[in-house]
């Protein structure tokens, strides 16, 4: 019989999770079971202690609020579920009695939905599993638990398969190294050192390939003394070469490369061994090009001779986050990647600006990255942040010590420019003079910040504490840690200040369930999960590692892991700050690659109902840190 | 009295019809809530109760404040009277690919639904008056179930002062006022369900003011 009903029903459901991802079918037979329930405002669907209902619930229309009922009898908000949330969903979970209450805040319609009938039909569905898993525990009181098993903020997507790359034409290497018939091998081992490369082609008079010479012919065949150095190249080169057009796939590149067991492929105009050599697809190049091994993107880097390169290097890096991104693999170890990324990238930006430089530095430098790169955990492209520091000159000295390394940062800050990394617009760069100091200078610099706190300094403290050497001699950077925590010993009232910062910006959550999204300028309406989420928990971790006099703990969520071991009270809230931030951070990376920018403005509306869910989760932890602080500095009344 | 109705009752009434009437001789006096009520529509060829024909009952039942979707009626009615102004309306067609049914199936099997449940329908004279000439065609007779309308209800739940005779109280008008999604309007099951949800945002609005009982809901 037709129940135009359960077709209504069936037309809201569908267009939320976990509906969303039931077969039309099955969907129908749950839209018929459904009861409608009519709430006033404060009816109650369920109460603490109720025992569990054969329904879990999703909000028609109204609000549905979830209370969690403390020992002290007061009442705390977990979780105002609106239009599409659904909640009450312990019964499917566990079959134990309700922990929360669910109150309707306002006259509200609830679809009731028989949980036997949702059960067989979605049993052998991970998607809906997973939604109610992640939907549960954002209801639940105890918010920290249920993060514990790691499974909870795993993707629902499929994992995308990123073999689109396979199909994309191979990067190989143009103008391959090569050397003569008639060379003898010792030339061909001094060309392959001086390209430090660990294979030559060999080429007849009319520049066809007819042979190819590894590091391993040169290990098995003259290291062994088979072979004299001074032998022609022809008698030990490996021959014929196999060869391939240059429009092969890296699918295809590397499928030869399996059936041949090579390393190296030749592209030659025709794709014959009988045409002119146009270069080399080595196994290494597939590898880039699919962009799946951080070591050989890091060694890509290593031996970069021009920015340029540093700049196809870091862009593979990208690639490479997102797949990491799509295949789950842990964002600690994503984040650990990159800092090693950008490390190497900023290390190398530096040995090739000082071969620009007419002499050797005069004296002992580092160079040192703040801010995000400083904290080791910036995944994508942000304004640069860095400083020079170096030895204590006599005075004499002073003013042209000084005037090299400016124009070595100079070089510096131009070639990450031309990387990728945009100028900083507050020019807290080292080549800006005010950043470009001496030990001592710093010394001072941090010394007057943290005795003498006013708004600037805080402003400024925020970017330079977090500060980590990437080029130079780590002793400086060390001996100015160490001044650092000396000077805090004599003060608290800096700590206060950092403190008063870190509350700057209020709780994500407005009112009940609204988003803060900005009132004005171009990001009207947007979410700035930078300002509003990471950094309460940036500026709170680096607050409470200064206190706690923890050195040499860089990144934000390792902080929160270095805090939950000190202080065992507080290991749960700890523990949960690490988590919601590298939840948060994954989210704003993925943004981030989604619209090609730093990701730190989110349209809320676009964002699935899980997804807000997920970002709604990490918000509870930072309303905590944020009354620790006050506790802890005394910040009620410090203004 | 019992000769006289011996005498008219010569007449052989079909077994549905007895069976829904014994439901009325057990006088059962329960609670609000814990009480079976029926909001049900009917979409018809017009309004004119003597030419024009039911092309579609609605019913949804509710027991508190809880509408089983499972035990929704949903009826089709085949009928030579056809009215194409109407169609704009409820949107039901000649050709329309549903199962119909014939008048006495349909109202047999509304009268198994409704039993002697209190029937709630937004201006339920007309509603009442269709059924009643169905039942009457087939040689029945009248809907013995007590009735309440969502509309004169409403405008008895506002403060005098508040009372317009102005104002239509029609169901767009009460879902307007009282916040019901107006999904499905103008099916029969589709006004049978926001009637009933009108009807539960009423009881809310009696309950607080301390005058949901029998006797206002019913104006007996």
């Amino acid at each position: 019989m037709k129940n135009s009903i359960a077709e209504r029903v069936n037309d809201f459901i569908k267009n939320y999770p976990p509906f969303n991802s039931i077969k039309p079918d099955n969907l129908l037979k749950i839209s018929g079971q459904v009861s409608i329930i009519y709430l006033d405002k404060g009816d109650s669907l369920f109460k603490k202690g109720d025992s569990f209902h054969e329904h879990f619930y999703m909000t028609r229309n109204g609000a549905i609020t979830l209370f969690h009922t403390t020992n002290n009898n007061t009442q705390e908000i977990i979780n105002i579920s609106d239009g599409g949330d659904v909640f009450g969903l312990r019964p499917l979970i566990a079959k134990e009695n309700y922990k929360l209450t669910a109150t309707a805040n306002e006259e509200s319609i609830v679809y009731a939905i028989p949980i036997d009938v949702f059960q067989s039909v979605t049993q052998d569905n991970a998607q809906v599993q997973k939604f109610l898993i992640t939907a549960f525990a954002t209801n639940t009181y105890d918010p920290y638990t249920a993060e514990e098993t790691g499974k909870i903020f795993v993707d629902y997507l499929p994992n995308t398969s990123q073999d689109m790359v396979n199909f994309q034409t191979a990067n190989f290497s143009k103008n391959p190294i090569t050397c003569s018939v008639n060379s003898c091998l010792k030339e061909a081992a001094i060309t392959m050192s001086k390209h430090r490369i660990g294979c030559i082609i060999v080429i007849n008079d009319e520049n066809h390939p007819v042979g190819i010479i590894t590091n391993s012919d040169i290990k098995n065949k003259i290291a062994t003394g088979r072979f004299p150095i001074e032998t022609q190249v022809t008698n030990i080169m490996s021959s014929p070469v196999i060869t391939s057009k240059k429009d092969i796939t890296v699918a295809d590149g590397q499928l030869q490369m399996i059936k041949h067991s090579i390393g190296h492929l030749c592209i030659t105009k025709d794709g014959t061994v009988n045409s002119k050599l146009i270069g080399v697809l080595t196994h290494h190049d597939v590898l880039v090009t699919l962009g799946n091994n951080p070591a050989v993107i890091l060694k890509e880097i290593k031996r970069a001779k021009r920015t340029k390169t540093l700049r196809t290097a870091r862009l593979k890096a990208e690639i490479l986050i997102k797949s990491y991104l799509e295949q789950n693999i842990p964002l600690s170890h994503i984040i650990k990647l990159m800092a090693q990324v950008n490390d190497a990238v900023s290390n190398r930006a530096v040995q090739i600006a000082l071969k620009k430089m007419p002499t050797k530095p005069p004296v002992k430098f580092a160079w040192m990255a703040l801010g995000s790169q400083g904290r080791k955990e910036q995944l994508l492209f942000t304004d640069q942040d860095n400083a020079i520091i170096f030895e204590d000159v006599p005075s004499d000295k002073y003013e042209e010590t000084k005037s090299y390394f400016l124009d070595l940062a100079k070089y510096v800050n131009k070639s990450l420019n031309k990387i990728g990394f945009e100028y900083c617009e507050a020019d807290m760069m080292a080549r800006n003079p005010e950043w470009c100091l001496s030990l001592t200078e710093w010394k001072n610099q941090f010394t007057n910040w943290i005795l003498n706190p006013d708004e600037k300094a805080i402003l400024l403290s925020s970017i330079f504490f977090d500060f980590s050497p990437v080029y130079g001699d780590e002793t400086l950077t060390s001996r100015l840690s160490d001044s650092i925590y000396e000077t805090l010993e004599k003060t608290q009232l800096f700590f206060r200040f950092l403190g008063r910062d870190a509350l700057k910006n209020p709780s994500p959550l407005g009112f009940f369930k609204q988003f803060l999204v900005e009132k004005n300028g171009d990001q009207k309406d947007l979410f700035n999960i930078k300002s509003r989420a990471l950094m309460p928990l940036i500026d709170a971790a680096r607050l409470l590692t200064l206190s706690n006099r923890i050195k040499g703990v860089n990144s934000t969520y390792e902080r929160y892991e270095k805090l939950a071991e000190l202080e065992p009270n507080n290991k749960e809230l700890y523990e949960s700050c690490s988590y919601a931030f590298k939840a948060l951070s994954k989210f704003k990376t993925k943004q981030g690659l989604l619209h090609n920018n730093s990701g730190k403005f989110i349209e809320i509306g676009t964002l699935t109902k899980e997804e807000q869910l997920k970002l709604r989760r990490c918000f509870k932890p930072i309303n905590e840190i944020q009354e620790t602080l006050t506790l802890r500095f005394d910040l009620k009344n410090f203004v | 009295m019992g000769l006289f109705n011996l005498f008219i009752r010569k007449k052989n009434y079909p077994d549905f019809w007895e069976t829904y009437l014994s439901h009325f001789k057990n006088k059962k006096d329960t609670s609000v809530s814990n009480t079976r009520f029926i909001a049900f529509d009917t979409e018809t060829t017009g309004f004119d109760m003597k030419e024009d024909r039911v092309l579609s009952i609605g019913a949804v039942s509710f027991v508190g404040k809880k509408i089983d979707v499972n035990n929704a009626l949903e009826l089709y009615l085949r009928q030579d009277v056809f009215k194409p102004e109407t169609v704009a309306i409820h949107e039901l067609m000649r050709s329309d690919n549903v199962d119909k049914i014939s008048e006495l199936e349909a109202i047999k099997a509304f009268l198994e639904y409704i039993k002697d449940d209190i029937l709630i329908a937004h201006h339920a004279g007309f509603d009442k008056g269709m059924i009643n000439e169905i039942l009457h065609r087939h040689g029945l007779g009248k809907l013995k179930n007590r009735f309440i309308d969502t509309g004169v209800l409403y405008k008895r739940s506002l403060h005098v002062i508040y009372q317009d005779n102005t104002k239509p109280y029609s169901l767009d008008y009460l879902c307007k006022e009282l916040n019901v999604p107006t999904v499905d309007r103008h099916t029969a099951t589709g006004d049978a369900l926001i009637t009933a949800l009108v009807f539960l945002k009423i009881l809310g609005r009696l309950d607080k003011k301390k005058h949901l009982n029998w006797g206002y809901l019913l104006n007996r």
